[in-house]
């Protein structure tokens, strides 16, 4: 089985003049992130990140402004290089890769998106499109036919000789999905890529990125503020704080366990009722249950919270989780329903 | 480290300079027999002399040294003038005037084409057809050598920090040292004619050329150039690709300036020798005649608004879509 396609290990990042003293000062914990700010100019961007992510999953990082969560990810394709620590692309520590390598490998395996769009506003949409293609060598008919290609995959076909500026935002981000996706990249790199759009045009970009990432089969990093979105399209998500990972997981991992009180906090306020699903709230049945439970309608383990919590509701009693050959695997209780609604930890409290 | 308080600055600055005007005042208002050393600078004598002794040497010195050097660069120098010279007054007026009309149609739009043949026409009708020929292969030749120089120094001083803290001050220099001043040691080593002329108009006319790329280089958005490293471009294809496009309103701007800051040294340039236009005023103004020089100055005025409406491109114009 082939390892993550990407892999974070102890990445740190300092802006400033460092010492090697003061650096190991911070590694062991010796110094506060503040007191180095203070003593010497340096601001730590990231401490200490580990993580990987495997092909074809969704991987999102959360964290408010300042979390260091962008530097993180401009470490993935190079842009920033780290100050210790190693960034595995397939194995590969692009940390110490020379400078026509890394770009060799920008061009052909990561494409990004940015959260100001970053287009060449003196470039007709095709154009922007076909950059990528075009810095690598592509002739212009090849490089034009696949741009075409990926306008109509972001239905954005009928504008590919317009001028940058006579597109929406929302156009706009999609002309800078369909850039990231022309060069047929195996990593996508998405740094806040919806946060400047409006809550509509959000939603329909988000539903358009994941149609496109499972059927592309892309591997994605998304950065995000918003925690709503992270649970939304990340497979798994990472949240930071202070350029710290504080907890990795699954939505509904982080959401029924929250590693420490600030990822809680984060927590409280996500609806819940889109994001778990039976399975993560269900528990045993009791063998005295299961029987006065054998006639009543079940639900999937699938079913998200919001419509078991209709069930429920209708039946007015506790009901079993049922499998597709129809066997119970377990019971939804209606405290746990209520009190996963109401966004508490079900598992915290055990 | 040393450490400025502002506080500390801002009230020392006017409690002298109230006591110096104080002392001025006093002294004004009762004169008194002061000894001459407090009324005339201590000037030590010959110092000046010795000095400018020094630069005519060292100036005669680099003459007799680099002959070779300066005659192959006047050489150079006059052959792309007169070949520039030779295309503009050897060709037919119908012609130059028709191509000058189509290029600012193509590049400016039709104002800028009919301005350009009101202007041909004043030229032509006063009988300046041949001497702006002449001025303007003058200021071509210029603006050629400005752009060549000054687009590369101009990226450079946006790329290089350090490059920009040391052409900086020679640009200064350049710009504001009076045109006299540099003119004599121009003749000298250019001798008189068209080549110190154009040296002349560009050491006064470079340091907008290198500026003005530099500041569009400079302005081009952070997320963009990110954009173009974060797509695996190279260096070179950064700059072609990203950079110079996005600069290009600016660079325009530049070559604007070079143009009407050459024709500004037209006449300046005349009087060492270079003809034209400039020629005209110089006469005027020997044998007092206002109406001539008055005249000759109008046709240089006309020839470099002309040009500027040509290069200065389609302009945006107010936004006509929203009312």
């Amino acid at each position: 089985m082939p390892g993550p396609v990407i892999d974070c290990r102890n990445v740190w990042k300092v802006f400033g003049p460092l010492t090697l003293g003061d650096f190991d000062r911070i590694r062991q914990g010796g110094a506060s992130k503040d007191e180095i700010q203070k003593e010497n100019g340096c601001v730590i961007a990231v401490a200490d990140a580990n993580f990987s992510v495997e092909a074809g999953e969704i991987f999102c990082i959360m964290g408010l402004s300042g979390s260091g969560k962008s530097t993180l990810l401009r470490h993935i394709n190079g842009l920033i290089a780290p100050t210790s620590g190693q960034v595995l692309i397939d194995g590969e520590d692009i940390a110490i890769l020379p400078m026509a390598q890394l770009r060799s490998l920008r061009a052909r395996k990561i494409g990004m998106v940015f959260q100001n769009f970053a287009l060449l506003p003196h470039r007709s949409v095709i154009e922007n499109v076909a950059f990528g293609l075009e810095l690598r060598g592509v002739e212009r008919p090849e490089r034009n036919a696949r741009a075409h290609e990926m306008l109509k995959a972001v239905q954005l076909e009928a504008w590919a000789e317009a001028p940058i500026s006579e597109l929406s935002g929302g156009m706009q981000q999609r002309v800078g999905l369909a850039r990231a996706l022309a060069g047929d990249p195996d990593i996508l790199l998405m740094d806040e890529p919806f946060g400047a759009l409006d809550p509509l045009i959000r939603r329909q970009l988000q539903d358009q990125f994941l149609t496109l990432c499972r059927g592309l089969k892309k591997t994605a990093v998304f950065i995000t503020h918003d925690l709503d979105e992270a649970m939304r399209i990340g497979s798994r998500i990472a949240i930071m704080r202070d350029g710290r990972i504080l907890q990795v997981g699954a939505p509904h991992e982080i959401i029924l366990g929250p590693a420490d009180p600030h990822v809680a906090a984060f927590v409280r306020d996500v609806s819940s009722k889109d994001t778990l699903s039976a399975k993560h709230i269900m528990t045993a049945a009791k063998p005295a249950e299961a029987k006065a439970l054998a006639r009543v309608k079940g639900v999937a383990p699938d079913t998200i919270l919001s419509e078991a919590a209709r069930t429920v509701a209708r039946e007015k009693r506790d009901i079993p989780v049922r499998d597709d050959s129809g066997a119970m695997i377990g019971v939804l209780r209606i405290p746990d329903i209520l009190g996963a609604l109401s966004g508490r930890g079900l598992h915290a409290e055990n | 480290m040393r450490k400025t308080s502002p506080e500390h600055n801002t009230r020392v600055l006017p409690v002298a300079l109230f006591a110096i005007l104080a002392i001025a005042a006093a002294w004004w208002l009762v004169p008194l027999a002061l000894p001459d050393w407090l009324t005339k600078f201590p000037a030590p004598k010959g110092l000046d002399n010795a000095a400018a002794l020094v630069i005519d040497d060292a100036v005669g010195w680099m003459k007799k040294q680099w002959v070779d050097f300066f005659d192959v660069f006047t050489l150079i120098l006059r052959t792309i003038l007169t070949v520039i010279e030779r295309a503009l007054v050897s060709t037919p007026w119908p012609l130059t005037s028709a191509f000058a009309l189509l290029t600012a149609w193509r590049l400016s739009g039709p104002r800028a084409a009919i301005f350009t043949a009101v202007c041909l026409a004043y030229l032509g009708l006063f009988g300046f057809w041949e001497k702006s020929m002449s001025t303007l292969a003058l200021v071509a030749a210029s603006v050629l050598i400005c752009v060549a120089v000054g687009l590369p120094l101009g990226i450079l001083c946006a790329k290089s920090a350090r490059s920009k803290r040391l052409l900086e001050p020679v640009m200064d220099v350049m710009q504001t040292l009076p045109t006299f001043v540099y003119l004599i040691p121009a003749v000298a080593f250019f001798s008189i004619g068209k080549p110190p002329g154009v040296i002349a108009t560009v050491i006064f006319a470079l340091p907008s050329m290198v500026r003005l790329t530099a500041l569009g280089i400079e302005q081009v958005p952070a997320v963009v150039r990110e954009a173009a490293d974060a797509f695996g471009a190279r260096p070179m294809q950064k700059l072609m690709k990203v950079e110079l496009p996005l600069a290009l309103p600016s660079i325009r701007l530049g070559i604007n300036q070079t143009i009407m800051m050459s024709l500004s040294m037209v006449v300046v340039a005349a009087m060492i020798g270079a003809g034209g236009l400039g020629l005209d005023v110089i006469r005027s103004l020997q044998h007092l005649k206002t109406g001539q020089g008055f005249l000759a100055g109008l046709a240089i005025v006309l020839c470099a608004m002309a040009l500027d409406r040509m290069v200065r491109g389609k302009q945006p114009g107010r936004p006509s879509g929203r009312k």
